[in-house]
């Protein structure tokens, strides 16, 4: 049976229906839910998507964490529903701490708009069970404010549980420890920067990303 | 009572500021010298009614930790007056 995807649209979102047709393309059944909504609809799996939530206003993710879907996104979270925040939806997981960090400006203080390559470093999430730690992904980023940054010690600690999912071949932005996408302890909540949804067909330049959503998905997607 | 609240939200000491250190690298080009240490950070100002300043100051400092600030990378310092008259 198809997996029902459930993607939460706040004000200032917008990725959500490029993340509805990547989903889809991959034969789940997404849909959108309104961040006003108190209930996933029995939905199997949870995306965040990128944009600007609430307007970034304050700190990317800082409003929108208190957006009535959040307390029904961290108690699926918590019962170890798959979670996954794209972009501004990997800033709001930090905000609702359910993943460690915090994502600030760039260091070159240049908003980025490009691919990347990242590297997959652990197999240890819903995002990325499957995929051989050392595979290759050309993924774009589009984001300020990406910068990942952590205590050290939480830092060597990620590392170590294998928390650590994706990491830039070249670090684009200063993330701590090369930081692109990190996993809690259960290895059920990811948080990433790039956008796997813009790398879901060859017409958009890589497929790569299909590779990240059908982990998440359980479907198999080859890398282009 | 009512307080007068500034909060000054600024990046933890050790944590990186790009904004400042962009800042700092652009002083000699202006003609400024003899500046270093730049951080940046933000001021939030607001007004709140509490029957005590130390009720204020709690719940300026449980606002700051659950919203004004991210504790992860950030500080906040407050500054508390008293509001007398219009309130203006």
């Amino acid at each position: 049976m198809a997996r029902r995807v459930g993607v939460v649209l706040f004000p200032g979102s917008n990725c959500e229906y490029d993340v509805v047709e990547a989903t889809d393309a991959l034969g789940a059944e997404a849909e959108i839910l309104w961040h006003g909504t108190a209930d996933l609809n029995g939905v199997d799996v949870v995306i965040l998507p990128g944009g600007f939530a609430h307007g970034d206003y304050l700190r990317p993710g800082a409003i929108a964490r208190f957006s009535p879907v959040m307390a029904a996104v961290v108690d699926f979270a918590r019962g170890g529903g798959p979670v996954v925040g794209i972009c501004n939806g990997f800033q709001v997981l930090t905000e609702a701490g359910l993943l460690p960090g915090a994502l600030q400006k760039n260091s070159g203080l240049t908003f980025l708009c490009q691919d990347a390559l990242l590297e997959v470093v652990s197999s240890a999430s819903v995002l990325t069970r499957g995929v051989a730690p050392g595979t290759r992904l050309r993924i774009p980023i589009n984001h300020f404010e990406g910068n990942y940054t952590v205590d050290p010690d939480t830092l060597h600690q990620l590392e170590s549980n294998g928390q650590v999912v994706l990491r830039y071949v070249d670090n684009p932005n200063g993330s701590m420890g090369d930081v692109a996408g990190v996993t809690n302890e259960a290895g059920n909540v990811v948080g990433l920067m790039p956008h796997p949804e813009r790398a879901s067909s060859a017409l958009l330049g890589s497929s790569d990303g299909l590779v990240l959503l059908g982990a998440l998905l359980d479907v198999v997607a080859a890398a282009s | 009572m009512r307080f007068a609240v500034a909060v000054e939200v600024s990046l933890r000491p050790g944590i990186a500021d790009p904004q400042g250190a962009t800042i700092e690298r652009s002083l000699p080009v202006l003609g400024f010298a003899g500046i270093d240490r730049v951080r940046t950070g933000k001021a939030i100002r607001f007004q709140i009614e509490a029957d005590t300043e130390a009720q204020a100051q709690a719940e300026v400092e449980e606002l700051c930790r659950t919203f004004l600030t991210n504790p992860v990378i950030e500080d906040a310092a407050i500054r508390l007056d008293t509001v007398t008259g219009d309130h203006g």
